[in-house]
């Protein structure tokens, strides 16, 4: 009798999870001023599924991440995660729907004052107050072993590379175990040996956790690489989404230029 | 212009007039432009007191920052506040007594002191004080990481930056001023009784007996208490110039100026209110 219910919710929640997408934007413009960022840009994620956003720099990638996770809000059409509106929310209850979130920044932003494993327990120290202090420092070391980073524990921000940083971004991103990830130029900045073992660290997760992820990066090899699907953004507006090969057969100029110069 | 190719003063008149219209209308421009910075400002201000106050008041609560910043605003500033009110004592001992001395009221030196220090002096220096260390602390630190996005990211992990940073930072400052206070006045009336002593032998007992006879709690307590305003001030402006900046290192200088000197002018421009409340209150 339990073993039909567990699969009856196992099944509604499938369902659930073809129904409602984890992310979807609506027609969703944004300017700062003059300068129009996003001009109508619709676009939607499930789960289990990796979308890539593309583009140059400056045309709106980070800005679609922030209104994502509301850091920004947009001027028109609508941002839902997991079916909610997020448009209007207080600050507590965006971060109701925030807890289910992972966010790595393009810098990191680790907090510099903290060390590595400070920084990674700080969402465990303000949601998962369950936790003993030796629960939680056991899950920081596992949260820091699976970026590969769990010699560096009480190191300092200041103290490690680059690369190091977006590991432990990552793993503090991973913390609470979200239901969305948001990465905002992954591999930006790295050598190409450290770019492929973000990658691959990516797609291991993508395999243990089903998360539902969208990768602003402006790098081709590596949107092949992790993602699902890919989105092309020009002026404001996708231009082209689907996978690789569709954006290969795309006949829009900016794309095959695109494609050209990567 | 003629056909000399001369300009003529015909020619210059309506040139003139123009310009000076032009001149006009930008100074109106920009003076309406001031007025509407200035209004902004306090709007926005008012909307991130809001979200503060908000934000402190309802759990969860952040007791751990508290008492770090309790640490920070309060134990570290200890010694500049002691030092700064023990200057300001030996400052007031010397005028006092030669002015004193001149009027043949020498006795009353113990009062003026005691008066001096506590209902003027020791607030406003421990003000002014803890606005330049903890203000331009709070500032630069806030700034630097709003513009390096770890505010962001704590807003990410969806922690309110309101109560974890500000209400935290701002009730500290309320909570640590009259304490400090009390700290810069003890240490305004030993130095002041010291500098006294040196030159003229007067015991510690009469220097106490004489300076607070007569005194009642409405004497001392309201200057001490109003701190908790400038307390409230410091780390409301400091935490607003802090979160909202906007540049990288320029924006950090900057927030961390303007919380320095927009505390002070703002905490002195209350003390001017809450002096004659105080007069008038408590009198």
């Amino acid at each position: 009798m339990a073993a039909s219910t567990d699969v009856a919710i196992k099944r509604a929640e499938e369902a659930t999870d073809k129904d409602v997408p984890s992310v979807a934007v609506e027609n969703v413009k944004k300017t700062f001023g003059s300068h129009v960022v996003l001009d109508g840009v619709s676009l939607s994620v499930n789960r289990g599924e990796t979308l890539a956003v593309l583009g140059r720099s400056g045309t709106g990638k980070s800005v679609l991440l922030r209104l994502i996770i509301g850091l920004v809000s947009a001027d028109s059409g609508s941002v839902r995660i997991q079916g909610h509106d997020i448009a209007g929310l207080g600050l507590d209850q965006l971060g109701a729907i925030r807890k289910k979130m992972g966010f790595l920044f393009q810098h990191a932003a680790l907090y510099d004052s903290l060390t590595v494993s400070e920084n990674v327990a700080f969402p465990l120290e303000h949601h998962r107050k369950d936790l003993s202090p030796q629960e939680r420092a056991e899950r920081v070391r596992q949260l820091l072993a699976e970026v590969g980073m769990e010699g560096d524990l009480a190191k300092m921000p200041s103290d490690i590379s680059g690369g190091m940083q977006k590991r432990v971004g990552l793993a503090r991103a991973l913390a609470l175990e979200p239901e969305i990830l948001l990465l905002d130029e992954p591999t930006a900045g790295l050598d190409p040996i450290s770019s492929g073992e973000i990658d691959e660290l990516i797609l291991k997760l993508q395999r243990e956790h089903r998360m539902a992820s969208i990768v602003v990066t402006h790098d081709l090899h590596s949107a092949r690489a992790i993602a699902n699907r890919l989105a092309l953004l020009d002026q404001g507006k996708v231009v082209v989404e689907g996978s690789f090969e569709d954006l290969q057969q795309s006949d829009v100029g900016f794309v095959k230029e695109f494609l050209k110069q990567s | 212009m003629s056909d000399s190719g001369i300009t003529s003063a015909a020619d210059i008149a309506p040139s003139r007039t123009r310009q000076s219209i032009t001149s006009s209308l930008s100074a109106a421009g920009r003076a309406t432009g001031v007025v509407a910075g200035f209004f902004t400002w306090f709007g926005n201000l008012g909307m991130f007191s809001w979200q503060v106050l908000k934000a402190a008041v309802t759990p969860p609560y952040e007791w751990r920052e508290l008492i770090r910043q309790l640490d920070e605003v309060g134990s570290r500033s200890f010694p500049l506040v002691a030092l700064a009110g023990a200057a300001v004592g030996v400052i007031i001992s010397l005028e006092a007594r030669y002015s004193l001395t001149r009027f043949g009221a020498k006795s009353m030196f113990p009062a003026t002191l005691v008066y001096s220090v506590i209902q003027v002096m020791g607030p406003i220096i421990t003000g002014l004080v803890v606005s330049g260390r903890v203000g331009a602390g709070i500032g630069a630190e806030l700034a630097s990481m709003k513009v390096s996005e770890q505010i962001d990211a704590i807003e990410a992990s969806a922690v309110n930056p309101y109560r974890l940073l500000a209400a935290t930072r701002i009730l500290a400052c309320i909570l640590m001023l009259p304490l400090l206070t009390v700290a810069a006045d003890a240490s305004g009336l030993m130095a002041g009784w010291l500098a006294q002593t040196l030159v003229e032998p007067l015991s510690f007992h009469q220097f106490v007996s004489s300076g607070f006879s007569g005194a009642t709690f409405n004497a001392f307590l309201p200057p001490t208490f109003k701190t908790v305003v400038y307390g409230f001030i410091i780390g409301l402006i400091a935490c607003f110039q802090g979160m909202n900046t906007r540049g990288g290192a320029e924006g950090v200088g900057r927030a961390a100026t303007n919380s320095v000197v927009l505390g002070s002018l703002f905490l002195i421009l209350a003390d001017v209110v809450l002096v004659k409340f105080i007069l008038v209150v408590f009198p």
